[in-house]
């Protein structure tokens, strides 16, 4: 199969070599001891941290952001739901940076909401300063990942029986109730499996995250770019690259899981 | 119809449109007013000019365009061919080779790009598959990011496929090659066309691999923005990705109305 064959020289091969990469110092000498320094030192514990708690709080934001979106979209429609819809699905084939630029001129130290709160309390320096943070960072990819959350959770309700609702509302119950009883149930399975699928974009992200351009939020993949590029430190950008790709790996077979059991 | 009375789906919808203004809308309309911005101190943009555009057409700026283009189609052509290939040869193993195989073509789409750009910077950069510093090691991490997505398009349209039409075709003595091309092609050809349109799209905003790979000359969309607004030229790099954002719309939409005509929708 020719198709398996050119993916096995341009993605398989290249990943292998990562790995022994990681063995090797730069000049092709085996060194060991370099791996466990760099799992000891601050930079890679750092980025380590960061990317895990950027990645579970945008995934949280996302299920809550989405669940709402969706609950609305599905139960409450008004006229031109549908195009909404379709609009935010768009978002999902847009340069994820788009809106890390956009949030610049909307929150940044110049940026719309700022100068707005400075000019009406003359303030003396800007109030809102959350975007060169962590925070900034989660809140543009809640925006960016909404929509994976959004289309397995519209698909899912749309198989709702609508009389369900009807009967039980007709019962007195009242709405929170029925989300609880009788939707939520029906969600979790696209919950979970749009869920891990956001763990594994928020921990790959780094258009995001190289746009923010913070000093303080780097990531793993922002530390294989910095160590590759910047200071042609090979076997250190290998060395992370091996355990940022162990962990997306990991992520995606829970993905893969949570997937199939929703198929099934 | 979960909510009766008119005042609190009034309450509901009011809610809606606050979060989707302030998460969606707001990021694009952003976008777009300040590549059209004059000069932008206080709230809003104190004229309107649009400079920023014919600033980027006339400047090194369109070459990227260029170059995100050709890189997108050529890349995107490619992994349509391996994409359909390998799901349709797949369709004739059995049903653990095809899972265990279907699997390894997804995994590129669960790497980071970062990673991927790496892989390829240390695999060929050294004779005899010296293509470090090419155009093609660009190709090959674009081909390689969306060769998942458009091998799972392409799978998800032939699961859907009916067997009927081949198996008729079949019966009346149709080779597997006039097979092929006359009946499976043709009934894929709406997933085909999509699958090109999402690879195309992702393609085009490609950031991680790329700036890993890239050589001086072959500078896309996404890097070109980067520098332009690493450099604090923040206008101008919401004009290019304005044009980035209607080029990406503009293939989408046509081609999901050439997919609706062909599909009779």
């Amino acid at each position: 199969m020719p198709p398996a064959a050119l993916l096995a020289l341009l993605f398989f091969y290249p990943l292998a070599l990562i790995i022994r990469q990681a063995f090797l110092d730069d000049s092709g000498v085996a060194n060991a001891a370099e791996i466990i320094r760099v799992l000891h030192s601050r930079f890679f514990l750092n980025a380590l941290v960061n990317t895990v708690t950027i990645s579970v709080a945008a995934t949280a934001g996302c299920l809550i952001v989405g669940l709402v979106l969706a609950l609305i979209l599905a139960f409450v429609p008004f006229p031109g739901s549908g195009f909404i819809a379709r609009l935010i699905d768009t978002f999902i084939a847009l340069p994820t940076f788009l809106v890390t630029l956009a949030f610049t001129f909307l929150y940044g130290s110049a940026g719309m909401l700022n100068s707005g709160l400075m000019e009406t309390f003359s303030l003396p320096a800007p109030p809102v300063d959350f975007l060169y943070s962590t925070w900034g960072v989660v809140l543009a990819e809640v925006t960016v990942y909404t929509p994976f959350i959004l289309r397995p959770l519209l698909a899912a309700f749309s198989l709702v029986d609508r009389g369900q609702i009807e009967a039980a509302s007709v019962l007195g119950a009242r709405p929170l109730r029925i989300v609880r009883q009788v939707i939520l149930p029906a969600a979790v399975p696209a919950l979970i499996a749009g869920g891990s699928l956001c763990l594994l974009l928020t921990v790959n992200e780094f258009g995001i995250v190289l746009f923010i351009g913070a000093k303080g939020v780097i990531t793993l993949p922002l530390l294989i770019y910095g160590k590759a590029i910047q200071e042609s430190a090979y076997q250190v950008a290998c060395i992370i690259a091996t355990i940022n790709i162990a962990l997306s790996l990991g992520l995606f077979g829970l993905y893969r899981l949570a997937a199939g059991r929703l198929g099934a | 119809m979960l909510v009766w009375s008119r005042s609190g789906r009034l309450v509901i919808w009011v809610f809606f449109a606050l979060i989707f203004g302030v998460l969606f809308l707001a990021p694009l309309a952003v976008i777009l007013l300040s590549s059209l911005a004059d000069q932008w101190n206080g709230v809003l943009p104190s004229g309107l000019t649009t400079e920023h555009y014919t600033d980027v057409a006339r400047g090194a700026a369109w070459n990227s365009v260029k170059a995100s283009f050709i890189t997108g189609f050529l890349a995107s052509a490619l992994a349509l061919v391996s994409g359909t290939w390998a799901a349709l040869s797949l369709r004739l193993q059995g049903a653990a080779l095809k899972r265990l195989l279907g699997l390894l073509f997804f995994i590129p789409s669960a790497v980071p790009s970062v990673s991927v750009g790496l892989g390829l910077l240390v695999a060929f950069s050294h004779p005899p598959l010296l293509l470090n510093g090419t155009i093609a090691i660009v190709m090959i991490a674009h081909f390689v990011l969306i060769s998942a997505f458009t091998f799972g398009n392409v799978s998800a349209g032939l699961a859907r496929l009916s067997p009927d039409f081949e198996q008729v075709a079949s019966s009346l003595g149709a080779r597997p090659a006039y097979r092929l091309w006359h009946v499976t092609l043709p009934l894929l050809a709406p997933y085909l066309v999509a699958a090109f349109g999402l690879s195309f799209a992702l393609s085009m905003g490609e950031l991680g691999a790329t700036v890993m790979v890239y050589p001086p000359g072959w500078v896309t969309l996404p890097v070109s923005i980067f520098s332009l607004t690493d450099r604090g030229d923040i206008f101008a790099g919401a004009a290019l990705t304005m044009i980035l954002v209607a080029a990406t719309l503009i293939l989408l939409l046509g081609l999901e109305r050439i997919t609706a005509r062909a599909t009779g929708s």
